[in-house]
């Protein structure tokens, strides 16, 4: 099977730092993955690399396109990559203001996406949007309010319908829940779970949340000074941890 | 179904002075299918050691631990994964979920999980929720705000949702009335009769006399004393 991700020897230094050093991986279609690492530890950094916002200095970042099959997206052209982002890949920023257009209503969020890949049917788009406000759970009369009015959970939520909207396959997510009410977290983790059930989404999230990796997460990946100390399935890494930084990280959470 | 040969087990706890604790050496277990093993031994002799190892749960430091032709000890993650989705159940003391999913959705996830229909599995999920005597007016709560021995009936019906080829149970019955007692049994004896592979843990006597076809004495496993 072809994994849908393959990452080899991504290393992006800033001058003499370490950003992230010689980190390599696969992911399968329906896997989800977590990065994990305080921070500092260059989670954020590689997925800045893998999701082509930042130019790693090594390392190649091959996906199985639809057309072509396996492509490396650092060597297509910015043109191709920017097309990826549109479609295939989606980019849920931690603070929804990244990654939502804050003056254009809900709907328009939504529907915009749909429009940068061709939609053209404004009745069509507006089914669309209301279809995926219902997904995540934001009351439909609300599609013509602007983000600005919500709050950081509603924000969050619609910031993933924005992204999800055009179908893409691989999913990053940048701690996604980070910032938001333990109440809100729940059920945005509970949402997240079911749309990978249900789309069959392949996600490579980073966190430094130990609970929301259990949760969501099938392997884990746990990071420090931008390498990579331990990888394994997530509750194995998490309940049995081999490496020193990981049984640390693991110890030092605050049982509530 | 379920071939474990020398099997080792240390922890090394580089937190906490790099201690070294030796918990199984050249442990071994066979567990054919439509059999209930029993792990005996004190407190602290590696029972719940051995069954995490046999779920992935706990890397196994030396040997094989095969579960219906794969190696646990070697496998990928993504193989494990697979393996719990589809073969290899497991019911452990404690619930672990997403705080705002409803007790119904929590029991059929297994399923759902298999492209088993919504409806279907959600039929499956209010069979096995009546039949542990959850009352109805729960089903649509958190079972993070139930009762232990209630949350531990939620687990179980999570745990039976799907006929599993092989299944793990950790103190099923602990906790539980007599009447969920013996509807975890008659559970249990179900699975063997269509051909599972059971290891279990039952503190209870009564219970593993009942259901368990064999015990094995985990404290045979203990590294002899340095």
């Amino acid at each position: 099977m072809t994994p849908l991700l393959e990452v080899t020897g991504l290393t992006k230094r800033y001058g003499a730092r370490i950003g992230c050093a010689d980190v390599g991986f696969e992911l399968y279609a329906g896997e989800v993955m977590g990065i994990v690492g305080e921070s500092g530890s260059g989670k954020s950094t590689l997925l800045a690399c893998m999701a082509g916002h930042l130019a790693p200095d090594t390392g190649r970042v091959v996906f199985d396109t639809r057309a072509e099959g396996p492509r490396d997206t650092l060597t297509m052209s910015e043109a191709e990559r920017r097309m990826l982002g549109r479609t295939d890949w989606a980019f849920v920023h931690q603070n929804p203001r990244d990654g939502l257009r804050m003056r254009i209503s809900a709907g328009g969020n939504v529907g915009e996406r749909l429009m940068a890949v061709g939609a053209r049917h404004y009745g069509q788009i507006r089914e669309a949007a209301l279809d995926w406000l219902e997904r995540v759970e934001i009351a439909q009369d609300r599609i013509d309010d602007r983000p600005a009015a919500f709050s950081g959970g509603m924000q969050q939520r619609l910031q993933i319908a924005r992204n999800l909207v055009s179908g893409p396959r691989l999913v990053f997510m940048d701690e996604p829940t980070g910032g938001l009410d333990v109440s809100v977290q729940a059920r945005l983790l509970d949402l997240l779970r079911g749309l990978v059930r249900r789309l069959g989404l392949s996600v490579v999230v980073v966190t430094h949340d130990l609970a929301v990796i259990r949760l969501l997460a099938d392997r884990v990946m746990v990071m420090k000074e931008g390498r990579v100390v331990e990888t394994g399935l997530t509750d194995q890494v998490l309940d049995d941890p081999q490496h020193a930084y990981t049984q640390l990280l693991v110890s030092s959470v605050l049982q509530a | 179904m379920i071939e474990v040969a020398g099997l080792g087990k240390t922890f090394t706890m580089h937190t906490q002075g790099e201690a070294v604790i030796e918990v199984l050496r050249d442990a071994a277990l066979s567990v054919a299918a439509g059999e209930c093993v029993a792990l005996t031994g004190p407190s602290g002799s590696g029972k719940s050691t051995l069954m995490r190892v046999l779920y992935g749960n706990y890397l196994a430091g030396a040997g094989r631990v095969v579960v219906a032709g794969t190696d646990i000890a070697r496998a990928k993650p993504q193989e494990i994964v697979a393996l719990r989705r589809h073969t290899l159940g497991y019911v452990s003391q404690f619930l672990r979920v997403v705080p705002r999913v409803p007790a119904l959705q929590v029991v059929a996830e297994p399923l759902l999980a298999l492209d088993v229909s919504e409806a279907a599995a959600l039929d499956q999920a209010r069979a096995l929720l009546t039949r542990l005597r959850i009352p109805q007016t729960l089903w649509s709560l958190s079972p993070t705000t139930f009762s232990g021995g209630e949350q531990q009936r939620v687990n179980i019906a999570r745990g039976f949702a799907h006929p599993y080829p092989a299944l793990l149970l950790d103190e099923p019955t602990a906790s539980l009335d007599a009447a969920n007692r013996e509807t975890v049994l008659c559970l249990i004896e179900e699975a063997k009769a269509r051909g599972a592979a059971i290891v279990g843990i039952f503190h209870d006597a009564a219970a593993r006399a009942r259901v368990a076809d064999r015990e094995v004495d985990v404290s045979q496993f203990a590294p002899a004393p340095a």
